[in-house]
């Protein structure tokens, strides 16, 4: 399985495909990160160490704040992770992204 | 012809290939396509107008929906009107709307293309105003065929627009970025690139700057940058939708660095807003955010289709869309060339889809080769081959109320 890193500063890299938990090549390096969960295709992967607060970096800038610790292998999305900018999307559904905070009754 | 283009061999490709042919329009620009458009000037004229356009594959449709006019939606119907790809047109009105189908006939007029319009209430109602439309479509058609001027058309004659919608975490890696270096290779060519979503760069305020071509220029990015920035505080909602983070985008500001990669590197030329053509040929920003006003800033591109009609407005005469998702959306007036970076939505949307960039992910093409082999896709589609979105005569089209440029806000009422 394989993954993209943008930048040399990112600490995550983008999957490639769909992976099952197991090892992930960072493309054009030697690297290998073990995936500790099955992470889907398109979706970030963490290839460092992060502290709860620490900036996630893709694309060599910040695109969020750590919300806890996350270790290498780590899937990284809305559980994880939120937006400097945008309050409304952490209480999105993890893996449909579906709102829920407007009620249909 | 599948070459692989590299500096060395592009020449030799452009001169083999046969220059391609456009239409020659009064105000100097050249379209790709001759078509008829049909403009119905409220929503209760929508029907007719469509009957109208049924079974005629050259007769377009746009439409604005409103009974109370408005400055934005009029310009984007005018500019729309005198787009290059668009012969004649058609307005149809009900009769008792504030926008005025005579006065765009008479603007239609004015840029040397045949116009004629007419109100249903003055027709007898639905069958009669079908069957008087089609008369006066099938007059214009004669009018635009015998007018149409045949001319060589280059890279310099085009004007194309991109966005990006139904993003995935494949947009920002290979879709955007591959339509980024195709825009490098246009403008290098003397052609016009236009990108716009400037809400979709929330987050980005230097990065943009830094790539003003001039100290005026960055003056003018900053400005657009704050006004998307104090919108999307104020509708208290970022551009950044369910399929988006299903699809691996986590954040605004992720989604935002995708979004820019489809401007590729060169500088930006300046900042336009709806319905305004580029002054002179580059990359440009499109603004489509609305002005701050009495009824705070009302919605930006609530949907694709808006963003999209909003490019053509400038005249583009090709739009591409990146869609990491997929979409089955395409546009009247400018054909659509709809682009994936990922390789499930190409495989499962195979009639939808126009081109594949997901062998960039794979390592299997360079950037550039992809770039190349999208060049050649956009050259054909020029030289009049239909794309997906035409072939399934998709063309949808959403203009609405909107404040831009409009001074006079403040009449209407006595207080």
């Amino acid at each position: 399985m394989r993954a993209f890193q943008l930048n040399p500063a990112d600490t995550v890299a983008t999957m490639l495909a769909d992976a099952p938990a197991g090892d992930v090549q960072i493309v054009g390096t030697s690297q290998i990160v073990r995936a500790v969960e099955a992470i889907a295709m398109g979706h970030k992967i963490a290839i460092v160490a992060m502290k709860e607060r620490d900036p996630v970096i893709k694309y060599g800038i910040s695109i969020g704040t750590a919300t806890q610790t996350i270790e290498p292998g780590q899937w990284v999305h809305l559980h994880n992770c939120r937006s400097q900018l945008d309050e409304r999307s952490n209480g999105f559904d993890l893996y449909t992204g579906q709102s829920g905070d407007i009620l249909y009754e | 012809m599948d070459l692989i283009f590299t500096p060395g061999n592009r020449a030799t490709f452009f001169m083999n290939s046969k220059p391609w042919q456009g239409y020659q329009r009064a105000d100097g620009r050249k379209g790709i396509r001759n078509l008829v458009l049909v403009i119905y000037t409220v929503e209760c004229a929508q029907h007719v107008a469509h009957a109208i356009a049924a079974h005629e594959p050259d007769v377009h449709v746009i439409g604005f929906p409103g009974c109370y006019d408005n400055a934005y939606a009029v310009r984007l119907l005018l500019a729309l009107a005198q787009h290059p790809n668009v012969g004649a047109v058609l307005a149809v009105g009900l009769g008792c709307e504030y926008t005025r189908p005579a006065a765009i006939a008479e603007a239609v007029k004015r840029s040397h293309r045949p116009s004629e319009w007419f109100y249903i209430q003055e027709h007898g109602g639905t069958r009669a105003s079908i069957v008087h439309g089609k008369a006066l479509v099938s007059s214009l058609r004669q009018r635009m065929e015998a007018q149409a001027e045949r001319v060589p058309l280059g890279w310099s004659d085009l004007t194309i627009g991109c966005e990006c919608g139904g993003s995935d975490g494949t947009s920002g890696l290979a879709g955007n970025p591959v339509v980024g270096r195709f825009f490098d290779r246009l403008v290098d060519q003397g052609g016009t690139a236009v990108f716009e979503e400037i809400v979709e760069m929330i987050g980005l305020r230097e990065v943009l700057l830094t790539r003003a071509a001039t100290p005026t220029v960055a003056e003018m990015l900053g400005k657009t940058y704050d006004k998307a920035d104090a919108y999307c505080k104020s509708v208290q909602q970022y551009s950044v939708s369910p399929g988006n983070f299903a699809g691996g985008l986590t954040t605004i500001e992720e989604k935002s660095m995708g979004a820019l990669a489809k401007s590729g590197s060169r500088p930006i030329q300046g900042v336009i807003r709806v319905s305004e053509k580029p002054s002179h040929a580059g990359l440009w920003m499109l603004d489509s955010v609305p002005d701050e006003h009495f009824m705070q800033f009302g919605y930006t591109n609530p949907n694709d289709t808006e963003g999209i009609m909003d490019l053509i407005s400038v005249g583009a005469q090709i739009v591409l869309f990146v869609t990491g998702r997929g979409s089955v959306i395409g546009s009247p007036v400018a054909p659509l060339i709809k682009i994936t970076g990922n390789e499930r939505t190409f495989a499962s949307m195979p009639e939808d889809m126009d081109f594949d960039a997901s062998p960039v992910l794979k390592g299997t093409r360079t950037l550039d080769e992809s770039a190349g082999e999208l060049e050649r896709l956009v050259a054909r589609v020029a030289a009049g081959e239909p794309t997906k979105p035409e072939l399934l005569c998709h063309r949808e089209y959403f203009i609405m109320y909107k404040h831009q440029n409009v001074p006079s806000l403040k009449q209407g009422c006595r207080f």
